[in-house]
């Protein structure tokens, strides 16, 4: 695989930053979702947050990512500002349908009124392996390929850390393996939080695996797999970890 | 194929039934000449007829152009700016409560007998389905594509960033629900254009229409209707036709 300008795990690694989150509450109304909830999130490794649909993954997501307001911090381990430095891959591909799919992946720097690199773009639909769709629209598309579209734009960006809301949730089972390859192959060396409701592809991806449960939701076990990402999951290790993960989920109910 | 031979075998059955009865009831012809009649009159007086829909599609197309553009602004102001919304929703309802036929003589008498009373009637008419469909495309944007274009433009000043989000992500979006708008308007836009010229005009159909109905020429009445319908059905055609050609990514399709 060919090193690209600003893909390089060293180019990362230089500007990477963790996470530190603290005391955040998020409320809907009189519900309260998140109650005073802590996470560290490490540098440069993939943490993934489990928990059963409507616990509020996704909301924490989008307070991490600054797109709600509430109490308590989210902070750079650097000290530093987190815009701009976010790229975030959500549950839908997010694609613009009137776009190509070259023009998708540059959507953020004609958002920024920057001129857009379309050479590293083509670059990048080429890395997920689709040089020939770049000037497909989204709809003539399968879902696999747009996810894949997905992830170039969100590698176009460069940010030290993604956030990753179930992004391969929509697809079928042997097209989600191969993304959650992709998406480990590519995101290595970032930052990523990512949410997830499903154990396996926690298992399969993440270093650290953090389990949300109950209402307001809270942090009921942290679990740190050994060995590389992608992992195997026909393992006993991997069985194992499932089942205890089951049981922190099960918990709750 | 079928389809068309199906209209056109309606049209004469129908037609067929008009003229039947014109000449078993033996009505006069200026209370209801048959399709004949109306058809020798069409030809022989095509000239008279087409001077008249000149302007009359003038007044349509200018009206058009200019409802459409005041739609569109409209609905832009009214979704970026607050206090455009608090003064502007209300205000777009109240435009749409007082009926037009009854602002017709006013616009005459302030704009006057010729083009700009029936250009304002049209465009009174249309700027209410343009502005109100755009606005609600507007205003359903998909959040994902809203947040994940938020986050991209993060480093961006608050106001370049709505900018930017309504530039390349709101009205994008929103140009099916503007087509939408733009297809109403051309359905009733020859509505304002017609009733603004039976207010008081000295030229178009609709000026055509009263005269003839004045002096019992009802043939000609009938011809002149028969090409406001043919005009307004064909320019209803182009619109959509240019509509579908500009917005290929948006999904088309019919009950199968």
């Amino acid at each position: 695989m060919g090193v690209l300008p600003g893909t390089s795990p060293e180019a990362s690694a230089d500007e990477g930053f963790g996470l530190a989150l603290r005391g955040l509450s998020v409320a809907y109304g009189a519900h309260t979702i998140l109650r005073d909830l802590s996470l560290d999130v490490p540098a440069g490794s993939t943490t993934c947050l489990l928990g059963p649909s409507g616990i509020g993954k996704s909301t924490l997501l989008r307070r991490v990512a600054g797109l709600i307001d509430g109490p308590g911090t989210v902070q750079a381990t650097d000290g530093k500002p987190l815009a701009g430095r976010v790229a975030l891959m959500g549950q839908g591909d997010g694609l613009l349908p009137w776009l190509n799919a070259l023009d998708n992946v540059l959507l953020g720097s004609r958002l920024r009124g920057e001129r857009a690199d379309r050479d590293r773009g083509l670059a990048m639909l080429a890395r997920v392996g689709l040089a020939d769709a770049a000037a497909s629209r989204p709809a003539t598309l399968s879902g696999g390929m747009r996810q894949r579209v997905a992830l170039a734009r969100t590698l176009m960006e460069d940010c030290p850390l993604v956030l990753m809301d179930e992004p391969f949730s929509a697809v079928d089972a042997l097209t989600r393996l191969r993304l959650q390859d992709l998406a480990a192959e590519m995101l290595a060396g970032r930052t990523v939080l990512m949410v997830t409701h499903d154990p396996w592809e926690a298992i399969r991806i993440s270093h650290a695996i953090t389990v949300m449960t109950g209402d307001p939701a809270t942090i009921s076990l942290t679990l740190e797999p050994d060995g590389q990402t992608p992992r195997a999951i026909d393992t006993d290790t991997a069985r194992d970890h499932w089942r205890e993960l089951m049981d922190a989920l099960g918990e709750m109910a | 194929m079928s389809r068309l031979l199906t209209a056109v075998v309606t049209t004469f059955v129908l037609l067929g039934l008009w003229q039947g009865y014109v000449w078993l009831s033996g009505i006069e012809p200026f209370l209801l000449p048959g399709p004949i009649a109306v058809i020798e009159t069409l030809i022989a007086r095509h000239e008279l007829i087409l001077r008249h829909l000149g302007t009359t599609a003038q007044e349509i197309v200018l009206g058009l152009l200019i409802g459409s553009a005041l739609g569109v602004a409209a609905a832009i102001l009214i979704h970026a700016i607050p206090a455009a919304r608090r003064i502007g929703l209300p205000l777009l309802v109240i435009s749409q409560a007082v009926p037009v036929f009854a602002l017709a003589p006013l616009l005459v008498l302030w704009l006057g007998y010729g083009l700009w009373s029936k250009v304002a009637m049209a465009v009174l008419i249309i700027f209410f389905p343009v502005t109100t469909a755009f606005l609600d495309g507007l205003r359903r944007t998909e959040p994902g594509m809203l947040d994940l274009a938020s986050i991209m433009s993060a480093t961006l000043s608050p106001f370049r960033r709505t900018v930017a989000l309504m530039l390349h992500v709101r009205i994008p979006a929103a140009l099916p629900a503007l087509a939408s708008g733009l297809r109403v308007a051309t359905g009733v836009a020859p509505i304002g254009a017609v009733v603004g010229e039976w207010v008081g005009s000295s030229a178009g159909l609709g000026y055509l229409m009263l005269h003839a109905n004045g002096r019992m020429q009802i043939d000609l009445l009938f011809a002149a209707l028969f090409v406001l319908a043919l005009f307004s059905v064909l320019l209803w055609l182009s619109v959509d036709a240019l509509l579908r050609r500009a917005l290929p990514w948006q999904p088309d399709s019919f009950a199968r």
